[in-house]
Formats: structure tokens, sequence, C-alpha cells
């Protein structure tokens, strides 16, 4: 088992037809994920096919259309930054109850805005500016390398791409698999936090160990050390990365900066270290350190 | 985005807050003709720089009169203001001369994103004058908070319930305050503003509110829609290695340190400087290539980093993903030769066909130190940039 998506999930991709939105279906649908609808408003009725002919997937002008013809209970989004809020909102409201917003680079008041229509909707979404989700060998949706995870038991949660994939070839190489895997993404207001993706792996029965990666900038892993010390049995192997960056500067990300003396890596690594996780000093360590937690608990 | 104070003061007076009678000047004798216009006993004469604490650094200064404004102008511009926020210092190019108020009392008022909450947030202290971090630190619970819900702005009510709080009793001076909070709150979503301040926003012994100080930061990601904002970007308040990185479309941030990255992705690159300092060693900067790493992008990023002398040693990053391991080593080759190298590099790579990628840098007959992981990679750059490898 996993959790967000499995092998039955039916995916829809907003921005099928569009450069970024054709090569990574194709990666998706290559990987076994059931991608059984694209929208681009203007193409319905239109069939996309990959570059090499494999796949044929209907195209719609609408989600709404797209969910009533195929039964699409996910959605993928790749549309340009200008016009993401509004495909979310779209997605949310033809009864989608799983978003995953790779985009990047949203207005952050688009999604100031998103998140308050959606508060009490019961939608998950995910992202925006991240890799997307995996349950591997089952589904992936987003635009990780696929062929770096490996089905298992441990649970990965990461505000960032090249480092989920770091921590997931780490576990991989060692033989320890993942149940799911997802990127929350690097802006200021994402759609899952940290706190609520630890919350899912704790409750799944099929995850024994949780990987949490952040960074600099806002509250979200002191929240989830919260959640972690009240609630979490299961061992948490955490890395948070920007010890050196300097305050009031950006780091890539979007959401990535220390301001108002908020948000800076050691208190959040303090905070984690104080509920009970397994804290990294560099990436490198995340493998070798969860296999020590999993030897530790009898689960390896 | 940062823009000046005068500039914010220009957007302040369309929006009709209230802000001091001011003249921006670009030399003494400029300097001098508005403070003449102006004709007020005092001006004041301030340094516009992106930079906060120019009071205490010696930004903001009182001329008496219309030639003292203008010596005062004719030091400022010109030099460089260093403040606590920024010791290099940021040229002055020019100032802002302002007619003198009667101050009674200061404020501070803040409007930004509370990421706890994903909502705006007014925050706002009797205690003005005085760096909102500090009394944060030293007093949090002078500091009234008041979220705004995007759906419908701020409603007056909270306006007043801020106002009573911070001790206005006087019904104008509490109907100017609201009016105040309203028109920011506007302000913020019509003009993408990640930051408004106005810090201090005073009570003049006439009984009035004034904007003393003004300053709005933009979402860059917001830009696109507003090409007027667009506009007021002042290039020479940025690092010039960062707006050379900004032509590239690479995500750079300068630092103090002698190894310079070159990584893919932002959480790595992160991640990357802190494994430098863990191992001792400083990194001399953030860099993210992106994804692709493509043969000019990389290019640029060698150019760009042999450009900061401090640079002793470059230690590239690369996990290679859906992007192969064999195709990036290809790029850091043909870059490598297109710049001529003259500093140590080591490049660890990872991920989708590792094995050829090593291959191919080790045959490439280029001077590349190869690291077997991130720790080793990280301590090589170390040694290297100390001369000991």
């Amino acid at each position: 088992m996993s959790v967000l998506v499995n092998k039955n999930t039916k995916v829809v991709v907003q921005g099928l037809t569009g450069k970024e939105g054709s090569f990574h279906a194709k990666q998706c649908l290559d990987y076994g994920t059931q991608i059984v609808a694209g929208v681009t408003p203007g193409k319905g009725g239109l069939i996309w096919k990959d570059d090499e002919g494999k796949y044929e997937v209907p195209v719609f002008n609408t989600v709404e259309e797209a969910v009533k013809e195929t039964g699409a209970d996910a959605s993928l989004i790749f549309v340009p930054p200008a016009f993401a809020a509004d495909a979310i909102m779209e997605a949310a409201d033809a009864g989608i109850k799983l978003i995953v917003c790779i985009t990047e680079g949203i207005p952050v008041n688009d999604m100031v805005k998103v998140k308050r229509a959606l508060e009490g909707t019961g939608v998950r979404y995910i992202g925006p500016n991240c890799p997307g989700i995996i349950t591997p060998e089952e589904c992936k949706m987003g635009i990780m390398p696929g062929h770096i995870f490996k089905k298992g038991r441990v649970g990965i949660v990461s505000r960032s791409g090249t480092l989920t994939y770091e921590a997931a070839y780490q576990l991989t190489m060692r033989g320890i698999g993942q149940s799911t895997v997802i990127g929350i993404g690097g802006d200021p207001v994402p759609g899952t936090t940290h706190r609520e993706a630890v919350e899912m792996f704790n409750n799944d029965p099929d995850t024994d160990a949780i990987v949490l990666i952040g960074e600099i900038g806002g509250t979200m892993e002191e929240e989830a050390a919260e959640y972690i010390k009240e609630n979490v049995d299961k061992p948490v192997v955490a890395y948070i990365a920007g010890v050196t960056a300097p305050p009031g500067r950006r780091m890539g990300h979007a959401g990535a900066i220390i301001s108002g003396g908020k948000g800076d890596a050691k208190s959040k690594m303090e905070a984690l270290r104080a509920a009970g996780a397994y804290v990294c000093n560099t990436p490198a360590e995340i493998g070798e350190m969860m296999e020590k937690a999993l030897k530790e608990r009898g689960l390896l | 985005m940062k823009i000046h104070e005068y500039q914010a003061k220009e957007i302040f007076k369309k929006y009709g807050l209230p802000v001091p009678r001011g003249i921006v000047a670009h030399d003494a004798k400029e300097a001098e003709c508005a403070a003449k216009e102006l004709g007020t006993p005092v001006v004041v004469v301030k340094a516009q720089v992106h930079a906060g604490g120019r009071g205490k650094a010696g930004g903001v200064k009182l001329a008496k009169s219309p030639e003292e404004a203008g010596k005062i102008a004719a030091e400022m511009i010109g030099s460089r203001l260093k403040t606590y926020q920024n010791p290099e210092g940021l040229p002055i190019n020019c100032v802002l001369i302002e007619e003198g108020v009667n101050i009674d009392k200061e404020f501070y008022v803040g409007l930004t994103l509370d990421r706890e909450v994903s909502r705006p947030v007014f925050m706002v202290s009797a205690a003005g004058g005085m760096e909102i971090e500090e009394i944060a630190k030293t007093n949090p619970e002078l500091i009234i908070k008041e979220h705004v819900d995007p759906a419908i702005g701020l409603l007056p009510y909270q306006a007043r319930k801020i106002a009573y709080k911070i001790g206005l009793t006087d019904r104008k001076l509490v109907s100017q305050f609201t009016k105040i909070l309203m028109t920011l709150s506007k302000m913020y979503f019509d003009l993408d503003a990640s930051l408004i301040e106005i810090n201090p926003l005073v009570k003049t012994k006439e009984d009035n509110f004034i904007c003393l100080d003004a300053k709005i930061d933009f979402d860059d990601n917001a830009l696109y829609r507003h090409p007027d904002i667009q506009e007021l970007e002042d290039t020479t308040q940025i690092d010039p290695l960062e707006l050379e990185a900004k032509k590239w479309d690479l995500n750079y941030v300068r630092l103090d340190g002698n190894i310079g990255c070159m990584v893919n992705g932002a959480g790595l690159a992160m991640a990357t400087m802190d494994t430098i300092k863990f191992y001792g060693g400083e990194p001399a900067n953030f860099l993210d290539v992106g994804g692709t790493a493509t043969v000019e992008r990389v290019a640029a990023a060698f150019r760009l980093l042999l450009s900061d002398p401090k640079v002793k040693a470059i230690f590239v990053n690369i996990f290679g993903g859906i992007v192969r391991c064999d195709r990036i080593a290809g790029g850091i080759i043909e870059a490598a030769k297109q710049v001529e190298l003259d500093r140590p590099l080591i490049v660890r790579l990872e991920g989708t066909n590792v094995e050829l990628g090593r291959k191919m840098l080790e045959e490439s007959g280029l001077n590349i130190i190869p690291a077997k992981d991130m720790a080793d990679g990280a301590q090589k750059a170390v040694k290297a940039a100390k001369g000991e490898l």
C-alpha cells in the first residue's frame, strides 16, 4: 500500500499538449502510470500521441469533460505560471480530489487565494514548484526519474526535487524501498505541508519510517516536529538544507529565505531533534542514517 | 524586486496616502534648489539605496538651510552606504529631499505574507522607528497582528481593532489610521507586493498621520502583470555578478567564501554549501544551474564563478535524473574547454548512466578531480581551496 496514489489512480494531465506536458506525460506512461486524459483549452477532440507513437490519449477542452468521459480522479498540471491557479481551481471544481501542480513561478497571491478557496473542500493539492509524487512501481505523477525509486516501506517528504532524488537513490542503493515519495515544493504557500505529509505516512500501515527533507524559510518543519513529538513512533530521519544561507537572501526556491528572524536551519534541526528525529548533518548521511534507524527498530 | 523610497512614495501618493512633500536630487545643486522650493526651516536629506537601517548608517540627515542640504547631498551622492544589512555598501546615486515634519509619535506598520497561515498579516506597533526584528525579539507583545482574508481583503473593524490596541482614541485619528490600513491592503493585492512597510508612520503635532518612510517589495513571480513596476528596477543596487547570472537565467547568490559551487537544483545547491562548510570550507556562492545543465548554461556558470577572484576551487555537484550523467559530463567537458579553467575543478556526478559519465570525464584530458560522492567532493574542494590538493 501507499498514500495518495497507486496503480489504480487515473490521471488527467492539464497542459498535456505543451512541450513539458508531452515530455513528462510520456515518461509517466513509460513508468506505468494510467494517464487517461489531457486538457488543453481549444484542443478538445484531438488525440495526443507521444513522439514515438506508443501512446494515445484523448484531449478535452475542460477538466469537467475529461472527468465525465474518462473517470479521471487525479490531475497533473504543467500549464504556465500565469494560468496555473486557474488550472488548479478548474480541477477542484470538476471534482478531482488529488491535484499535483509542477509549475514553477506562480505569483504568491494567486496561491494565497487558491489555498483560501480550497480550505475545507477536501481537495488535496501538492506543489506548486515541485517534482510531484510517486508510489514506486505503481504510479508516477511528476517529473522525477522513475528508475531511482524502489518499492518498499519508507515514506519521503521533501521541499526540494534534487534532494529527494539524492535521498531516494541512497535508500534504493542500500536496498531500502519507498512506499510513497511526496515532493511538496519550494514555494512559500504550498498546498500540502510537511506536517500533513508526515501525518499521512504515520497513518499508513505500510509505511515503516519517514524521511523528512526541509530547508530554510517558513516554519513548516517546526510544525512537523511538533506533530512528530506528539504522534509519531515511526523513525524519522531528517535533513535541513541551508545552514550556510545568509538571512534575507532567497536561495533559488521562492520559499527558501530567512526573513523576520524566522526560518533558519538550526532552529528547524533543533526542533526535529527535540521531537526524536535522527537529524543528518549532510544529505550524504540520509541513507546510512535510515539503515541504522531501521535496524535499531528491528525493521530491517 | 525592491524599489527606492521615493518610488514607493510616488505609488503611495497615487493611492492617496499622506506622504511628506519631497523632491529627488541627483547632485548638490539640485538638492539645494529642492530645499529652497520646499521652503521649510528644516529639510531631510535621505540617501536612496535598497537597504534598511539607513538612519543608523548615516544615510538620513537634517539640513537647516538649502546650502547645508546641498553640502550633505554632495557628500552622499557618489559614495556607498554601508549598513548592517549590507556591509559592502550600496552606491548612492540620488537623494530624496523632504520637508521636515513635526513628529509627536512614531508607529511601525508592516504588511507581508504570514507563511504559517498562508495569508497576509498586518503587523503594527506603537514602538515605531525601531527595526521590527528588534521589537519581535525583545518585546513581541508590542506587535499587534491582524490577518487579512484574501477573499475579502482587510475589513474596517480589523483596522479599528488595531487602532484602539495601539492606544489611539481620537475619532479623527482612528478614522485616518483605518483609511491608511485599508489602502495598504488594497495596494498589497493590486500590485502583488510581498512587503509593504511604513517605518515610521508618524502622528504629527498637528494631529495628522503621515508616512515618513515607505518601502514596497514586489513578488518577482508576478512582475509579468505589472510592466510599469518592472520599469522601476534600479540595477545599480544589485551585485554585478548576480545581475550577470540573471541574464543567463541562473539562480546565483554571492557569498564570502572561496569555493565556487555549481549544482543542479536549489535544495541540492544549499546542501552543497552546507557540506563544504561542514568539512571546514567556505562556499563562495549559491548557484543552481537548473535541471537541464546544457553546455551554454554550464559555460556561463563557469565564467561567472571564474570572474570572482576570491574563488580558489570549483565544486560541481550534479545529480543526473532524467538528464543522464553522460550528457551532463559532455556539457561540463565542452564548457570547461570553452572557458579555459585555471583553477582546480572537482566534479561529483551521480544518477543515471553515472559510470559512462565518469569515464568521459576521466578520458577528457582535462584536469578534473573526480569525487565518488558528495562528502568526498566537498572534502576535496576544501583541500584544493587551501592549495593542499
